[in-house]
């Protein structure tokens, strides 16, 4: 037996200087000789503490084994009995609060980069052929999926490889929701986002995009074609705004506005993509939560000289992720804490700055963290032409609007039992941001896993 | 993938294609549109919903072509296929026996306020319509619009067919006769439907505007059509795009609808460069 590596192997990245002319990714991963290394320096523990922090449970000592002893399709394989975007997991999972946080390892040393040997066992078989697992008969069950995000993409995967009949529907044009949308290129590429989904499809799932649930069609209009039973994963796609004097103004984007242009559109890449965006000289994002560090970083790409985080809070408060924080704030992002914004400064008609005012701390709040108090007099102006609001977003009503029996809650969430996944409307289950109102990828993972066990139950009681 | 079944031109760049996509043509509403995508590197514009037909799943777009996505989506012929057709979405018109309404239509506003006007006529209302176009080439369904109204008045901004004037002429001219008007329906230029606001709040008539914000996803989520209406911060696709005319900041839509006019020309530049046409 080797003695115990204290250290993490380090993961290769694109220096900070040459990756903010590009959207590439960022980091590059580990090769087959990294993972192998930073595989063995797992402890293999017999109640390995990371399994419990996985919302999706995944035997991660098993897999990591697998890796070390170079079965890198065992390894994936391993991996997939518990979840299908592990591309995408090892890449945006907050492991730092999860899996990672209990491992034994960083009590002495470095935890595993659990992480970034789910992304290499992920990206090893996308790049040496996706291997479909055995599928079983059809039990001749439709279930039809709303929403095809993270949420959406689990649970249809999932209940199509327990022989159920998936119809998946998307209403942007791609799939993937907030994983397309929202994040970017830079931090999870669009083809690992494609390749996943596509394994959901080869799954046998059958997705329709462009089609939006509550317009389009109801879900009433669902269980009349024969569904028995709806998953909702519509997400939180509804922009929180300020309601400040000159929210309006142009060059004032919602972070989803600017991320949707950005990701969704590759308006980086306007003329040759038809869809234009803003490319601000100096851009302030207000909030620093993850998508208020991608917002920045995005401005960083699209040429800003200057990209500012705005944010009430302190340093300690921030609820970005700390890696987040730590590529932003190496490519250049300068952060403005304790500052909030109480107007957008005005030339005719377009954003001139942003008048701002300092805040101190107070007691802690319902959030558990301190109160931010703004100090009077202390009024200053910060110039920018782009002002991007990345202060959270809250579910669409529409879906709520259109059905009936649908209970939200005065937050805007829809209503459903945390165990169950079971909305207020019989055979109609929901989880991801709809739910929680603006939670991470593998938490609404987690939440689909939680809906399908349901769901199955939920069919087999009406055989 | 979304087939074109029939492609008419109505006038010089006004097109109209009729697209096969059955789920939108068995839920469109009067006042609603849809979202649509060329091409893969396409981007996303809405389009009112000028006419539907659930039986043959048949959805009908009138465009006008003005920028390169317009351009493009003319270039397509019969039986090519659209990337995508998002819809129907926004909320349907109010539609309500009111009494005499006015149809106020201005340019390519034509096509959506047909439907409109032809529900306000099933509905029992007596319709009033004061349509124009700049000039009597860019005139386009005069006859549908006929069909739908008990009345219809028309001018050109040139004075080459009917009036010589704006359409905000003729229904001051309808609001003169002293006949009283329960309510006033106008879709077309922004600018127009402020003119259209100003004349009807004078006279005390209530009015919708359909309004023609910039769009990106069309589902309430991007927020770059968010207009002012009372004061309010309202998004067009969701909330509208039908609103009280009286309350809608005109100046402000106006100002966000020229938000992007040095990239729409720059791209409209290289485009023609492209296409080889000076």
């Amino acid at each position: 037996m080797s003695p115990v590596e204290f250290k993490r192997i380090p993961v290769r990245e694109q220096s900070p200087q040459e990756r903010v002319k590009n959207f590439q990714e960022v980091a590059l991963g580990y090769n087959e000789e990294e993972a192998v290394a930073e595989a063995k320096r797992c402890l293999q523990c017999k109640n390995p503490p990371c399994r419990s922090g996985c919302p999706v449970n995944i035997d991660i000592p098993k897999f990591i084994k697998h890796i070390a002893e170079r079965e890198f399709m065992e390894a994936i394989r391993e991996l997939k009995r518990w979840n299908n975007l592990p591309a995408i997991c090892g890449r945006v999972c907050p492991q730092e609060r999860q899996c990672e946080q209990p491992c034994v390892m960083g009590k002495r040393g470095d935890p595993i980069n659990i992480g970034k040997l789910e992304r290499f066992a992920a990206d090893w078989e996308l790049e040496h052929g996706v291997e479909i697992p055995p599928l079983p008969e059809p039990v001749g069950k439709k279930v039809a999926v709303v929403g095809a995000g993270p949420a959406g993409l689990t649970v249809a995967g999932n209940l199509a490889r327990a022989g159920i009949q998936i119809t998946l529907f998307e209403a942007l044009h791609k799939e993937g929701g907030v994983l397309v949308y929202g994040i970017p290129e830079f931090r999870l590429p669009k083809k690992i986002v494609a390749a996943e989904a596509d394994y959901v499809k080869r799954l046998g799932v059958e997705v329709k995009l462009d089609v939006l649930v509550g317009r389009t069609i109801t879900i009433d209009d669902l269980f009349g074609e024969g569904y028995e039973a709806v998953f909702l994963g519509t997400g939180a796609g509804l922009p929180l705004l300020l309601n400040i004097p000159g929210e309006n103004l142009n060059g004032v984007f919602s972070a989803n506005e600017y991320l949707i242009r950005s990701n969704l559109m590759k308006a980086y890449l306007f003329p040759e993509f038809d869809t234009p965006t803003k490319r601000g000289k100096k851009v302030a994002v207000i909030g620093a939560g993850d998508v208020s560090m991608d917002c920045a970083r995005t401005a960083l790409r699209l040429g800003a000289e200057k990209s500012m985080i705005i944010y009430r809070r302190s340093f300690e408060e921030m609820p970005a992720r700390r890696e987040e924080y730590h590529h932003a704030a190496e490519e250049g992002v300068e952060f403005h804490w304790l500052t909030a914004p109480v107007r957008i400064l005005e030339d005719s008609g377009n954003v001139a700055g942003l008048e701002c005012v300092r805040m101190q701390l107070g007691e802690p709040d319902a959030s558990g963290r301190r109160k931010p108090i703004p100090i009077d007099g202390s009024n200053f102006e910060i110039e920018a032409d782009i002002v991007v609001i990345a202060i959270g977003t809250t579910p669409n009503p529409l879906v709520t609007m259109t059905t009936p029996g649908l209970k939200m809650s005065p937050h805007g969430t829809l209503v459903v039992d945390k165990k169950t996944g079971k909305t207020t409307r019989p055979g109609v289950f929901a989880g991801g941001d709809v739910i929680s109102g603006g939670a991470t990828v593998i938490s609404a993972m987690g939440e689909g896993k939680i809906a399908v066990e349901n769901i199955l139950k939920y069919l087999e009681a009406k055989w | 993938m979304f087939r074109i079944l029939r492609k008419e031109e109505l006038a010089p760049s006004i097109k109209l294609i009729d697209v096969h996509a059955p789920m939108v043509a068995r839920k469109a509403r009067p006042g609603q549109f849809v979202v649509v995508r060329v091409r893969e590197e396409g981007e996303r514009i809405p389009l009112t919903i000028a006419d539907w037909k659930p039986n043959s799943g048949i959805v009908t777009i009138v465009f006008q072509e003005v920028g390169v996505t317009s351009l493009k989506l003319g270039e397509l012929e019969e039986g090519d296929q659209l990337q995508d057709l998002l819809g129907p979405l926004g909320q349907p018109t109010h539609i309500d026996k009111f009494g005499t309404v006015v149809c106020v239509p201005g340019g390519v506003g034509i096509a959506p306020l047909f439907p409109i006007a032809r529900a306000l006529q099933e509905q029992g209302n007596m319709v009033i319509t004061c349509m124009g176009a700049r000039s009597q080439n860019l005139l386009f369904w005069v006859d549908r619009m006929r069909s739908v109204s008990d009345e219809v008045l028309i001018s050109t901004d040139d004075g080459s067919f009917g009036f010589h004037g704006f359409t905000t002429d003729l229904l001051k001219q309808v609001i003169s006769r002293g006949t009283k008007i329960n309510m006033v329906f106008t879709a077309g230029p922004a600018i127009m439907m402020k003119k259209v606001a100003e004349v009807t709040a004078l006279a005390g008539i209530p009015t919708i505007a359909s309004l023609n914000a910039m769009m990106v996803d069309g589902t309430g989520m991007c927020g770059v059509c968010r207009v002012m209406v009372d004061g309010k911060t309202r998004f067009t696709c969701v909330d509208g795009p039908d609103f009280d005319a009286h309350k809608v900041d005109f100046d402000h839509l106006l100002s966000r609808l020229a938000v992007y006019k040095a990239e729409e020309k720059a791209a409209l530049d290289l485009y023609l460069k492209r296409r080889g046409v000076k």
